[in-house]
């Protein structure tokens, strides 16, 4: 059997050590507080909407939706497509009873596993038969599991009773634009009604389209979570009435991406040059919609056919796994993991609470801080491990998560410490502090001489526990630590 | 005339497969062909040629010159 998504053994070095007994106890958290609790029950296990579950629950997405109904020029479909849920290649064509299976496979791997989602690599609605069938069949073999789809909505009108029939709780539509002067920039083509249709004419049906879905979904109670692709020079501006105009239309959340673009990935937008937005113009531009539909800053535009924590995605592991359908199926291991991850919640909840009352006493500018984690809400990471870095703001507020940066895709094909290094100095422009398990001399001292401060903790504290110590120690200096 | 798919050019999505109304085009040792016996270019379904219309890769379901006898316009 393969080693789970992340060494559960390694997560649990915590005050609270795994006791299932105490289960259902998750006490009163910040995310909780601010949403209805029907919606909260909804998404406290989902990786993508609860930010407190992403260190803790897996999803993976499986790939049996090859066939697309639109064009998008951020996509290559040789290479499927760069942006929306999905940079990098599906390496897969899946049916759906192997798609199925895969899935009761992984699930046996990794109790961890809470969500199966189908998003391509083309349009999950568009053959909507084969997504279906694939929903089912998981639904049939392990009902625990929310499910959860992706889509362009141009087709998904017509399907919005079967979505909720199946149970489907949480669905997310990419909408980059409600002016069809802009999502002609955007969509060169649609296909409806057995045409295609080109310019502002494509962009105004898939824009009904997806607003009719929207709407059809919300009536019937399902999450409708948006995707917005950043643009930069296209939609940049737009996204703001982007945000307040979902919103306005019952969506859970908004979740602005950065374009992921580069001449050799062969799209329309790489090729004319339109490059994706640095880390800060992404921020800047989430700040911006920052009134309206709530943000989630914490995507990590995870591959059609991810495995894993967000953020620790690794399909490799599972390709071609077979499955027995008659081997024995352990839900006990699952049950057991969902009960530590509670009482671990609840923990990680009271640390964050407790940081919140050591900064209220600090009189200081707001501080960003760059962590290394693996999961879990620990700092426990080496920095040379980190495929990206998690961003925290602590002021007297208390310690906030406001996004994630990537260090490992800034240039398509190289790869290494220096690309890492040079990927990292250049997010962190606006961010001082990189806080990590470890690191190694080299590297620290790259990072230094651009002028950022590294601080290495080891003993795998909580995040907010040790962003709060830092902001103390760093900003108000020694004597006002204390209040 | 029947419709044929240029498979070095051809991604596999699958998208002409799901839209033509004749079951001409089906998945064959890796690639997806067009059955000339099947195909008559979409005649009494739909005004154009919908695997043309669908494909996402331009020229690469075009007329075949070796199958002339399909739907004529
Ligand atoms: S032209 Fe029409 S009938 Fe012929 S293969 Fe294409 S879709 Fe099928
Ligand atoms: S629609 Fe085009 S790219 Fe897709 S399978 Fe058919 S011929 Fe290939």
């Amino acid at each position: 059997m393969s080693a789970p998504v992340i060494p559960l053994e390694s997560l649990r070095v915590s005050r609270a050590k795994a006791a299932p007994s105490a289960c259902g106890g998750c006490g009163p958290s910040a995310e909780a507080d601010s949403l209805p609790p029907e919606i909260w029950a909804k998404v406290k296990d989902h990786p993508c909407y609860a930010e407190g579950a992403h260190a803790f629950f897996a999803r993976m997405h499986v790939a049996v939706a090859p066939a697309c109904n639109i064009q998008c020029n951020y996509c290559n479909r040789k290479y499927d497509c760069a942006n929306e849920s999905r940079p990098g290649v599906v390496s897969e064509r899946l049916t759906p009873e192997a798609a199925a299976a895969k899935v009761v496979a992984v699930a046996r791997a990794v109790p961890e596993l809470a969500v199966v989602g189908i998003a391509g690599p083309g349009d999950a609605v568009y053959d909507w038969a084969r997504t279906k069938t694939t929903f089912a069949l998981v639904r049939e073999r392990l009902p625990e599991l929310t499910l959860c789809l992706s889509s362009n909505g141009l087709a998904m009108l017509e399907h919005v009773d079967d979505i909720a029939e199946l149970g489907i709780g949480h669905v997310t539509l990419t909408i980059n634009a409600i002016d069809p002067a802009i999502g002609a920039q955007i969509y060169p083509w649609i296909f409806h009604q057995h045409r295609r249709w080109t310019g502002e004419d494509a962009a105004r049906i898939l824009l009904a389209r997806q607003v009719a879905a929207l709407e059809a979904l919300v009536a019937r109670d399902i999450l409708v979570k948006v995707n917005s692709v950043l643009i930069p020079g296209v939609n940049d501006q737009h996204l703001p009435a982007v945000n307040a105009f979902v919103k306005a239309k019952g969506a859970f959340l908004h979740n602005v991406m950065p374009l992921i673009s580069a001449p050799e990935h062969g799209t329309a937008f790489g090729l004319q040059g339109v490059r994706g937005p640095t880390a800060q113009e992404l921020a800047a531009v989430q700040d911006a919609c920052g009134g309206g539909a709530r943000l989630m800053r914490h995507c990590r535009q995870c591959r059609a056919d991810a495995i894993g924590l967000l953020g620790a995605d690794r399909p490799p592991d599972f390709a071609g796994e077979p499955e027995t359908a008659d081997a024995p199926f352990d839900h006990q291991a699952r049950e057991d993991y969902r009960c530590w991850v509670e009482v671990e919640r609840a923990d990680r909840e009271a640390a964050a609470a407790e940081a919140a009352l050591a900064t209220r006493t600090v009189a200081a500018p707001a501080l960003k801080i760059a962590v290394c984690t693996k999961g879990g809400g620990r700092v426990n990471q080496h920095f040379g491990q980190a495929t990206e870095l998690t961003i925290v703001e602590v002021d007297q507020a208390g310690v906030r998560r406001v996004g994630h940066r990537r260090i490992d895709n800034h240039c398509v094909g190289c790869t290494g410490t220096e690309a890492q290094l040079d990927a990292a100095i250049a997010v962190l422009t606006d961010v001082p502090i990189v806080l990590c398990a470890k690191i190694g001399p080299v590297p620290r001292r790259a990072l230094e001489a651009a002028g950022l401060i590294i601080i290495e903790d080891d003993t795998a504290p909580y995040v907010e526990t040790a962003a709060a110590q830092i902001y103390r120690d760093h900003l108000a200096g020694r004597d006002a630590a204390t209040g | 005339m029947a419709y044929k798919i240029i498979t070095s050019q051809c991604t596999g999505c699958g998208a002409c497969e799901f839209e033509c109304p004749n079951a001409a085009i089906a998945f064959k040792r890796d690639t997806f062909v067009v059955n000339p016996k099947l195909c008559n270019e979409c005649v009494g379904h739909f005004d154009l040629p919908q695997c043309n219309e669908v494909c996402p890769v331009p020229k690469t379901c075009v007329p075949d010159p070796a199958h002339p006898a399909g739907g004529d316009d």
